[in-house]
């Protein structure tokens, strides 16, 4: 018992027990909402999966739904023709955005980091998405029929065959022998750019903050013997940044899982608060966590075996 | 021509950095326009009139000039009230849970105690959770409000704190509102790469923990921390899940927004059906401009904490 020692007879706290209590006490916000608030709204959410419920005037009914309870789950899984399509889009789709937006936002903190003139506007402006593509605007945005439709009239009838021409997919299909799923991942990468850009301020804050933090002495150090720029970029910078390749990942299945935009998540939210089905729409919800934790685990565990620490702490 | 001048020879190492630079500007300007330019639209189309929309040769520069599109947003958003009111909930929220995760953040980063690394993968935990996951449960927990059985043995019955702001309160005293995981997160990277050497210092001076959390690490963080404000203000600001989830009949800045076409449809029937019909076109430059409302206070407070936010995130080693 390191927190506790003996004196005059009676137990007292010990100098790193004290440490102890100062700490739980300090955190102590975080284990009320985590125990008190947090934890039971998990069970209860878990308990509603594996029930049917009703309302009544002063609460609500909970019966166990068939098979054991698993009804709601095999329904997902068996009989909804709908939900085992959209979750495979779902995750597709994030599992292609993902890598893009990682190369976006690593390249776009590498050119943030360079001197030039403008530097501090082109910092503001980047970053300005994290303020403004939040929440309901980012819904809106996505069920704005107005300003597609403007942007693909306009676009078509100024640029005519001049539109045809830049259309990616069938452009590179024609001209190119690269496979069809390359091209479709190219076409994507295109045609979302400005989603990619969109969702990637807080991966270019992190990485800024990153290179930010790289000794300077360093490169001079590796330039003295001789390296060149592309060299340092692969030996100094590369490895020196693997570390936010992990969190900046993490955080961007998180951030594309759970935006308001995301189909599975409107789908989620309709069917409990339109079609009132609070049991199906939880084992829903389940599934889809259940698959990002997967995710999650499956990208930190691989990239975590290629981060470099620069002082093991 | 500056290479041109004197004593300055046109090496390669110099046409490939001109070169360079010229690639890097168009990139850095075809990004900044990639994220300006749908605000732009938003901005221009917020003053056309409804006939623009349908006129091929109308893109940017409306041709009706009008400001009916903001006095029936201003009206339908009921602006002025649901401005202050969200002003007051997003300000107060996002320094309550900035306070709580200071708190909370200093205790990971500085602090031994048994379980840390079990209660800080918990952090994590609640950060992946999806909020769809725990929608339902949050719902009932504040429309059927108690704690531990005290109010029903009081008053009879359990409170109601649906449409009161006392569930924004409780999440965000709790680090359990939006994203405090990160917040926690990022301020306990802060907080591990500052020199222990300070707090040492104080210690030895006979200062309190809590004093030395409060006169020496406080103000050192201020940077992140108004980093952490802003992120938190604005995600409270735009924020219609938790809004729409808490709040029924009280109406703030997101939820005011995502009802907008439906006020500005019904004050039109009110006024005797002059428009019997609004197209789509219309419900979304209407909702273009309700976007444009919503989004100048959140420019403005952008523009006034940019220095420290740029700055926060570059000395915050968020690295670590």
């Amino acid at each position: 018992m390191e927190y506790f020692r003996r004196r005059n007879g009676k137990w007292r706290f010990s100098l790193t027990g004290k440490d102890a209590v100062a700490g739980l006490l300090f955190i102590l916000p975080f284990l009320v909402g985590f125990f008190f608030i947090f934890l039971p709204l998990i069970a209860e959410s878990l308990r509603f999966s594996f029930s049917d419920m009703q309302v009544t005037g002063d609460g609500y009914i909970l019966t166990q739904t068939s098979n054991r309870g698993l009804g709601n789950y095999l329904r997902a899984f068996t009989i909804d023709p709908d939900f085992n399509l959209q979750l495979l889009g779902s995750i597709s789709q994030m599992l292609l955005q993902v890598p893009l937006v990682l190369i976006f936002s690593f390249f776009a903190a590498n050119l943030l980091n360079q001197k030039f003139h403008g530097r501090t506007a082109a910092r503001s402006i980047l970053f300005l998405p994290v303020i403004i593509s939040s929440g309901v605007i980012l819904a809106l945005e996505n069920s704005d029929l107005l300003v597609a439709t403007l942007d693909s009239t306009t676009d078509s009838a100024a640029i005519g065959n001049l539109g045809a021409f830049l259309n990616i997919r069938s452009f590179l299909a024609e001209y190119t022998s690269l496979p069809i799923s390359v091209i479709s991942v190219l076409a994507t990468a295109v045609n979302e750019l400005y989603d990619i850009v969109i969702a990637s301020g807080v991966q270019i804050l992190i990485f800024l903050a990153g290179l930010q933090g790289i000794s300077p002495s360093l490169y001079e150090a590796s330039s003295m013997e001789g390296a060149t720029q592309w060299e340092n970029f692969w030996k100094i910078t590369f490895p020196m940044i693997s570390s936010l390749i992990l969190v900046n990942s993490v955080y961007t299945v998180i951030a594309l899982f759970t935006s308001e935009s995301n189909e599975m998540m409107t789908e989620i939210r309709t069917t409990i608060f339109t079609e009132i089905d609070y049991g199906y729409g939880s084992a829903m919800a389940w599934i889809y966590f259940v698959c990002i934790a997967v995710i999650i685990a499956v990208v930190g565990g691989v990239i975590s075996r290629h981060v470099f620490y620069y002082d093991e702490r | 021509m500056r290479f041109m001048r004197a004593g300055k020879r046109i090496t390669p190492a110099r046409v490939g950095r001109m070169g360079w630079s010229l690639v890097r500007g168009v990139i850095v300007i075809g990004i900044c326009f990639t994220i300006l330019q749908p605000l732009f639209l938003k901005f221009s189309v917020s003053f056309m009139g409804e006939s623009d929309l349908y006129d091929a040769s109308v893109r940017y520069i409306p041709k009706n000039f009008t400001w009916s599109n903001y006095r029936l947003a201003l009206s339908g958003m009921n602006y002025g009230t649901v401005f202050v009111r969200t002003l007051l909930l997003s300000a107060g929220v996002s320094l309550l849970q900035l306070v709580s995760c200071l708190l909370v953040a200093y205790g990971f980063a500085r602090f031994r105690f048994p379980f840390k690394k079990l209660l800080f993968g918990c952090v994590i935990f609640t950060m992946i959770v999806p909020p769809q996951v725990i929608m339902l449960p949050l719902f009932i927990k504040y429309r059927f409000f108690d704690i531990f059985g005290i109010f029903q043995l009081l008053t009879g019955s359990s409170v109601n704190l649906i449409d009161t702001y006392w569930p924004f309160i409780l999440q965000a005293a709790t680090t359990m509102g939006v994203r405090n995981g990160l917040y926690i997160y990022m301020l306990r990277q802060f907080f591990k790469n500052m020199p222990k050497e300070l707090e040492e210092a104080a210690f030895v001076d006979g200062c309190g923990k809590l004093r030395t959390f409060v006169r020496i690490m406080v103000p050192s963080a201020v940077p992140m921390m108004v980093t952490v404000f802003l992120f938190g203000f604005v995600w409270q600001w735009t924020d219609s899940f938790y809004s729409s989830l808490y709040l029924n009949r009280t109406q703030v800045m997101s939820t005011a927004l995502s009802s907008l076409a439906a006020n500005v449809y019904r004050q039109y029937e009110g006024f005797g059906g002059s428009m019997s019909f609004i197209s789509p076109g219309y419900v979304s430059m209407i909702n273009n401009t309700g976007t444009v409302l919503a989004i100048i206070p959140l420019v403005a407070i952008y523009v006034f904490c940019q220095r420290y936010f740029v700055e926060g995130i570059e000395r915050s080693g968020i690295v670590g």
